[in-house]
């Protein structure tokens, strides 16, 4: 079952970037392309655990800062010759909030 | 006896509804119809030509006074209805209550406007009605300045009706290109050229902070103290859908008002439809599917089946001699492919996304011509694996079967251009070809076709392959990464020569096959842009790796490491304490003396790093760069001050240096270095540029290496003063900035320019060296400045250093 918690205003992220979302399973990063789609994955790549909120977002990818794996962010899969992937998270954007399922994330929103 | 159908809304969605309904049974309903605006039913979306002189309200009427009459239609316009008792089953307005068996709503929408101060203001006008368009003309009549505010299909329409009726207009658009809902970044850069080609200024990334006036509207303010003044303010930000009646009746609304598929709200008495409903979430404001609901709804009222299904929503923009189209889903993504064509010349894009090789989305611009046939094939979701070689060439070129691309040109007709840039026909090509340019470089020497832009060069390639067939090998393309066959030696020839100013602009100029380019790219274009437009060009932090983005080095855990800068690596017993306290109140582990005569502290949490900036700041201290393509670091000795074998004031000097140069971006790093005798304690001479003191002077050298390469400095000149020495090192640095590769260290560039070039152009030309400075010293009086200071201000806090959301805390609650 879903649990959509409103996190912020899709303008708190800039087009092309990420922030971080603490959440009990650890920080989950919420990438904001340059056409307003967004994406919450793990903030932390399968190869040596990069911030990837800090990586260079293209298209709908993202470039890890420490040895530039390039993760998708629709499927959390690492992209070209590289193996690994990171776990996905529901999000999306209703009237310009971004809404993000606490259902895997050990969250909960005040009943 | 008929039912009654009352209908509250005279507008396209309604009119639509009348039509389709009395189509098929003209007497199933006694109708009557009430609308707020005092007129009929006109065509809206033909208010932008009426807005622009180019029609006017009479051709757009669609329903007529006589044509309700001969329906049998009750019409009471200009009267608002207040309430709806939907026990009683009727609605209240000034002229009492009226019943109704069925009751449609059809209230439309409203404009948006913003929340700012002064949006009140008498001269603030939306864009939704008549009304609005007479407000507009009146303002427009006087001639005088407009600010439009939402750079959308609705603001850009607006926009060019009021330049036209003689007005300056300015848009000004918080996102960072216009139409982004409907365009991608390099449709709305085309857009933007030529909208301000005919002198509609466009501000982008605009956020409005207010509007002012004295009892009317004088100005609007920016974020960043821009004033624009005004004497009329067009809100196109937005529509709200009209809920109002809807909600206070107790009816089910989310944004619209919420229906089924077969138009029906929560009580099965009353219908919606128009831009005031919502349908399965969405709310849709452009005509088409609002016609697809009124001939839905008008089955429903003859209790027949129908059901509204979510439609493609394709995008034209009515401005006279802006052609563009799109439709779809047009983001990249996994599963994507996308197909470009790019005519900078012609000023032509155009994209379709490709999903399981089906087309998925469509955004074109300059040449519409082939856009339903692209449409069709959308909407049908033909598999075009086919015809995938030469699908961009729209129809004209689809044979019965699949071609390859060489017989594309093959075919094509010798009149047909190849380089729109110089106007070079194919035929042009084929001559110089078979006249014995039997090269890339010598069909561009004898034609000029591909020696602008180059964005032809891969199609000139093809010519010469198809006209000398086996005995022409096609180059391998050597572009800077995959999004690109430009090498960077073309990208930044172009970027000047054509006066490109924004990446969207040279990605769309140079014909970039990806639409956001990638992590190779960007930061290259970013640094070109920067150092060619130092003033105009805004620093794109979001193309920036991430230790330039956040001033600080990145380190394997996800920690920074933090360098202040000591100037020529002096420093004072303040700032060491001051450094002293800094590392142990934000738990330093590790604090390192680096190479280049700097004090590095490692392990600093990324949410720590604003503070212990303000810390340092408030000791004097400054970023020391240590993480930038830039100047890093001018290392000493201590020259004559201590020194007995000391020639000059080496220390000063090499401080001189770093306060002359710090703060500015180059392709890659540089250090420098000042040793005050040859016996070079500051080891000069494996730097990118070095001075060794002597009795004499100076002598100085560059192109240095002490990394993955080992270099001894070659000699630049030697000069006798220490201002000689400063001029030497701006224009050298000036020019390894204008001209290297991003990513080439200056031993790396010098190998390829030769070092004779280099000493002509600082050493040897006076005047060249001048102007180089000149050119540094306008950028550096941009970048000589200190981004702890900035990034530390409290507004970045929010908005960059902080967490976006805390759920743990939530959690534990």
């Amino acid at each position: 079952m879903s649990d959509w918690i409103d996190i912020a205003p899709l303008e708190s992220i800039p087009q092309r970037g990420a922030r971080v979302v603490k959440t009990a399973v650890g920080c989950v990063a919420i990438f904001r392309t340059a056409d307003d789609k967004v994406f919450a994955i793990d903030d932390t790549c399968p190869h040596k655990k990069g911030p990837l909120s800090e990586g260079i977002v293209h298209g709908t990818s993202v470039t890890c800062p420490l040895h530039n794996w390039v993760i998708s962010l629709e499927t959390g899969m690492a992209q070209g010759a590289d193996e690994g992937a990171v776990n996905t998270y529901e999000i999306r954007v209703e009237n310009g909030r971004i809404l993000l399922d606490g259902a895997r994330l050990g969250a909960q929103t005040a009943a | 006896m008929a039912q009654k159908l009352v209908i509250i809304g005279a507008g396209m969605a309604s009119g639509k509804l009348l039509e389709t309904l009395l189509d098929s049974h003209a007497d199933a309903y006694d109708i009557t119809l009430i609308g707020a605006e005092p007129r009929g039913n006109y065509n809206r979306i033909m208010l932008s030509p009426v807005l622009a002189g180019e029609t006017d309200y009479q051709d757009i009427i669609t329903h007529d006074t006589a044509w309700y009459k001969a329906h049998g239609i009750t019409t009471r316009f200009g009267e608002s209805v207040v309430k709806i008792d939907r026990k009683a089953k009727h609605i209240i307005s000034a002229n009492g209550a009226t019943a109704y068996d069925k009751l449609v709503i059809a209230t439309g929408s409203a404009s948006f406007f913003i929340p700012v101060i002064g949006n009140d203001l008498p001269g603030v006008v939306g864009f939704r009605d008549l009304d609005d368009v007479e407000a507009m003309l009146a303002a427009a009549h006087t001639g005088g300045r407009a600010v439009v505010i939402g750079g959308g299909l609705l603001g850009l329409e607006a926009a060019a009706a009021l330049h036209k009726q003689g007005m300056q207009v300015t848009v000004v658009h918080l996102m960072g290109h216009l139409m982004e809902r409907q365009l991608d970044a390099a449709a709305g850069y085309l857009l933007q050229k030529e909208l301000e080609a005919r002198g509609i200024k466009v501000i982008c990334k605009a956020q409005t902070n207010g509007i002012v006036g004295n009892g009317k509207v004088e100005a609007v303010l920016l974020e960043g103290d821009i004033t624009l003044p005004a004497e009329l303010v067009v809100m196109a930000a937005g529509i709200r859908p009209e809920t109002r009646l809807a909600t206070e009746s107790g009816l089910h609304t989310e944004r619209g008002i919420v229906v089924d598929d077969a138009m029906c709200t929560s009580d099965a008495s009353i219908y919606a439809l128009g831009e005031c409903v919502e349908h399965d979430s969405v709310v849709y404001g452009l005509v088409a599917p609002l016609f697809d609901m009124a001939k839905v709804l008008a089955k429903t009222l003859l209790a027949e089946h129908a059901a509204f299904q979510a439609p493609m929503v394709s995008t034209k923009l009515k401005v006279t001699g802006v052609d563009l189209f799109s439709v779809g889903d047009f983001g990249e993504g996994d599963g994507r492919e996308e197909i470009v064509f790019r005519d900078p010349g012609r000023g032509i894009y155009k994209r379709l996304i490709l999903r399981d090789n089906r087309i998925v989305g469509i955004v074109m611009y300059g040449d519409t011509l082939d856009s339903g046939w692209f449409f069709d094939k959308l909407k049908s979701g033909e598999d075009i694996s086919d015809t995938r070689e030469t699908l961009i060439f729209g129809p004209a070129y689809q044979g019965g079967e699949a071609q390859d691309p060489l017989a594309v040109v093959a075919a094509m007709p010798m009149s047909a251009e190849i380089c729109g840039c110089n106007g070079v026909c194919k035929g042009t090509i084929v001559e110089a070809i078979q006249a014995g340019a039997t090269s890339l470089g010598a069909v561009k020497a004898t034609t000029k076709a591909s020696a602008s832009c180059g964005s032809c060069a891969g199609l000139v390639e093809q010519v010469l392959a198809a006209t000398l067939g086996d005995s022409f090998e096609m180059p391998v393309a050597a572009g800077i990464c995959g999004c690109t066959d430009h090498s960077h030696e073309d990208i930044r020839r172009v970027i000047k020569s054509r006066a490109l100013k924004t990446i969207p602009a040279v990605m769309q100029e140079m014909g970039w096959k990806t639409s956001c380019g990638c992590h190779i790219c960007r930061p290259a274009l970013n640094y070109y842009l920067i150092c060619e437009y130092p003033l105009d060009y805004a620093d794109d932090a979001q193309s920036r790796f991430v230790n330039e983005r956040n001033h600080a080095n990145i380190q394997k855990d996800g920690t920074y490491s933090v360098v202040p800068r000591m100037w020529g690596g002096m420093t004072t017993p303040a700032e060491l304490r001051a450094i002293a306290d800094a590392a142990e109140k934000y738990n330093v582990p590790t604090i390192h003396v680096t190479g280049g005569q700097r004090i590095d502290l490692l392990g600093v949490q990324r949410a720590d790093l604003p503070e212990m900036w303000a810390d340092l700041n408030a000791a004097g201290l400054v970023s020391g760069h240590a993480y930038s393509k830039g100047l890093r670091t001018v290392k000493t000795c201590v020259g004559t001050d201590h020194c007995r074998f000391g020639t000059q004031d080496s220390t000063g000097l090499g401080i001189k240096l770093e306060k002359m140069l710090w703060g500015s971006w180059t392709p890659h790093k540089v250090k420098l270095a000042v040793s005050g005798c040859p016996r070079n304690c500051a080891e000069a001479t494996c730097k990118d540029l070095g001075v060794i003191c002597v009795d004499s002077g100076y002598m100085v050298s560059v192109a240095g290496a002490a990394g993955m390469e080992l270099k001894q400095t070659e000699a630049l000149a030697t000069v006798a003063t220490e201002a000689e020495v400063m001029d030497l090192a701006v224009a050298f640095i000036q020019l390894y900035r204008e001209s290297a590769a991003y990513l080439d260290r200056p031993y790396k560039w010098v190998a390829k320019v030769g070092l004779g070039w280099v000493i002509e152009q600082v050493v040897d030309d006076l005047e060249n060296r001048a102007a180089l400075k000149a050119r540094f010293e306008l950028s550096q009086s941009v970048y000589r400045k200190d981004p702890w200071a900035e990034q530390a201000k409290p507004e970045y806090q929010p908005r960059k250093w902080a967490a976006l959301a805390d759920l743990t805390l939530e959690a534990a609650e």
